[in-house]
């Protein structure tokens, strides 16, 4: 494959591990050990169990009619929303609690932004009789009570993390330094295709099995494996990276992805990080992210919280570099409305993150019989608040 | 100067050398150069001049809490480099810029290495910055600036591996006291002297200095007992923090560590 990593984690010029020496060990141990793992067969089998009878996959590829209707199409989607937990993130944390699991460690550590990834590893601890400590931004606390609660409640430590901006960065700094200080007992249970080597690939790989199922989906309902265009949202771009993994070599698959614009690309207020960002290295992989003139790390914004990131994922900066993807942004007002939409054409309420993704439909000139497929990454319940205030619905 | 003045100070024969490390900016925006000036007529032996990062994973609540109050400060690297070149006039101390790869990447390496060396900076300290990726893609780029640069090691790191570092590194070794973050206090382990015993055993061409975790002049003579001086970081900056008189808690703090 194009796209995999080299010996020292790139991606092109993109990833690596820039770590202090003190997190060497603990990198090491997983990089030495997680292919071999992952490929056990013991392990491939508990993974695919689990998929399929507590994720619930295969998650369906749905035909969107109505929405197909409207932008005069074919556009399915992708339906990690109906997975347990509500968004793709559990496909990750069942695979890496299995490889924990196997490391022998004991303590489960990991970041979280809104909520999602804290509460998707909160589930896999308490199924895996494991003690779970999730890091949160001070003030994403207080922004994500519900998933807060539903951590607490699965059993698992919520630490604010006072340092910095207090948001999902900082969350990820925490994690790292307790990582740092319990090199021995401890699994960093990181939620995106970001962090150091191995971190994205093995993230994307367990992702991935998203885009094995869209090709087995697509050979049954079109008779062909493959869409012509495929768009998902990029937070760090774990979701995206899952949609794309078995495409990225089949140039006959474009694929599209969206970021946060915020209040707007200018606005100072976005987090659009592939047009505002530049080269540098954030949680010890170089890759596009958001920074001022002496490399200080930029606090982005975004009405998402899963979107909110000052950086992406390597491969990502990777695929955007080679012209392999392509980028557009969503402002939280196009988002707010395209999430509106599909409610009202399908049914179906996503989650502010996956409303990125749709807003892009309005963005493209389809042809009609293109087939695109979105990857809903997740359910709209923990952002029922933000749509209820911003979209004045219940006046 | 740059290599040669780090150099020189471990040639002296004088093997009990202490270093503070300062965050710039902090207490105030302009406190470094004062701070330097005093530590240097106080007997310390170099200086880690600390340039604050949004991001600092390697550091502990104390610098973390130091760099976060010297940012709303505004320091920036422009006034860090100016207050370099300014304290240089007046001190012959050996200077170490103290900061995290991105501040280096984002200049330019090539720019940041000139800007060091033209405002009077001796060496880098970069603990993000890992061996495998700096031989490969920097090393080239370093080697062409008078400027030494420490790598740093812990307890987890191999034989093999420490003896890369050493061949990597100039002017002198960082050896991490513990497997964490700066500033934890407690005192040393067996387990840590039996690792300074086992660096020394592999007998390194850089000097050593023990570092994170050293606060008070006990570990301060335990470190030089088994390494060639010993860094001061988080113990300082706490004292800083709960001071009125910066200039009198840097006298206080220093000679309760020199002085028996
Ligand atoms: C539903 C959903 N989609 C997308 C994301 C963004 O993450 P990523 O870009 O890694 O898929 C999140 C993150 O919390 C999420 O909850």
């Amino acid at each position: 494959m194009k796209y995999e990593v080299n010996r020292l984690g790139f991606y092109g010029k993109y990833g690596g591990a820039f770590i202090p020496e003190l997190l060497h060990f603990n990198i090491e141990e997983l990089e030495e050990k997680y292919k071999e793992i992952i490929a056990e067969k013991s392990f491939q089998k508990e993974f695919q169990a689990l998929l399929k009878d507590y994720v619930g996959r295969p998650s369906p590829l749905y035909y969107a009619k109505r929405l197909s209707e409207k932008y005069n199409t074919k556009i399915y989607l992708k339906r990690e929303d109906l997975n347990h937990t509500g968004a793709h993130k559990v496909n990750n944390t069942i695979g890496q609690i299995l490889l924990a699991k196997r490391l022998g460690k004991t303590r489960i550590i990991a970041e979280t932004g809104a909520g999602q990834h804290g509460v998707a590893t909160a589930t896999v601890c308490a199924l895996m009789n494991l003690k779970c400590i999730v890091y949160m931004g001070e003030i994403d606390i207080k922004r994500q009570a519900p998933n807060v609660a539903r951590m607490k409640m699965l059993g698992a430590e919520v630490r604010p993390a006072k340092s910095g901006s207090k948001t999902l960065k900082d969350a990820t700094n925490e994690a790292i330094r307790d990582w740092i200080n319990n090199p021995e007992d401890t699994y960093y249970l990181i939620g995106s295709v970001v962090g150091p080597h191995p971190y994205p690939d093995m993230v994307a790989l367990f992702q991935s099995v998203i885009s094995k199922e869209i090709m087995d989906q697509m050979m049954d309902k079109e008779g062909r494996t493959y869409p012509d265009r495929i768009i998902a949202c990029i937070g760090g771009g774990s979701n995206a990276a899952g949609a794309y993994y078995h495409y990225l070599d089949d140039n006959r698959v474009e694929l599209v992805s969206v970021e946060a614009a915020g209040l707007g690309l200018k606005s100072g207020e976005s987090a659009a990080t592939s047009v505002l960002g530049s080269d540098g290295v954030i949680h010890g992989s170089m890759t596009l992210l958001m920074q001022d003139k002496d490399g200080q790390i930029i606090e982005p914004y975004s009405i998402s919280a899963g979107l909110d990131y000052p950086g992406i994922g390597p491969l990502h900066a990777h695929l955007i570099e080679t012209g392999r993807s392509i980028v557009l942004s969503a402002t939280d007002k196009e988002a707010l409305s395209a999430g509106l939409l599909l409610t009202r054409l399908e049914g179906i309420i996503p989650a502010l993150e996956s409303a990125h993704a749709l807003a892009a439909l309005d963005k493209i000139d389809f042809k009609p019989n293109e087939i695109t497929v979105v990857n809903l990454s997740g359910r709209g319940d923990k952002d029922l608040e933000t749509y209820i205030r911003e979209l004045k619905i219940t006046e | 100067m740059g290599k040669q003045r780090i150099n020189n100070i471990f040639k002296s024969g004088d093997n009990d050398i202490l270093s503070i490390y300062v965050t710039t900016g902090y207490p105030e925006l302009e406190s470094m150069p004062v701070l330097v000036e005093e530590l240097a007529e106080l007997g310390v032996g170099f200086i880690e001049v600390g340039m604050p990062y949004s991001d600092p994973l390697a550091d502990g609540q104390t610098i973390q809490y130091s760099s976060s109050i010297a940012l709303k400060n505004g320091i920036d690297l422009d006034k860090y480099f100016a207050q370099v070149h300014q304290v240089r006039s007046k001190v012959d101390i050996p200077l170490i810029f103290m900061g995290y790869f991105n501040q280096v990447l984002r200049l330019g390496v090539e720019n940041f290495l000139q800007k060091c060396l033209n405002s009077g900076i001796d060496g880098l300290i970069l603990p993000d910055l890992p061996p495998e990726i700096y031989k490969e893609n920097y090393k080239a780029i370093f080697d062409k600036y008078d400027l030494s640069l420490s790598f740093l090691i812990t307890p987890t790191t191999s034989d093999k591996r420490i003896k890369l570092f050493d061949e990597l590194s100039s002017g002198f070794i960082y050896v991490i006291s513990g497997s964490a973050t700066t500033g934890k206090t407690n005192n040393f382990t067996n387990s840590q002297l039996e690792y300074f015993k086992r660096i020394n055993r592999l007998k390194l061409n850089n000097p050593k200095v023990i570092g994170f975790g050293v606060s008070n002049r006990e570990k301060y003579l335990i470190a030089n007992k088994y390494s060639d001086g010993a860094i001061i970081g988080s113990a300082y900056i706490k004292a800083l923090k709960n001071s009125k008189d910066y200039i009198k808690t840097t006298r206080q703090f220093v000679d309760k560590i020199l002085k028996s």
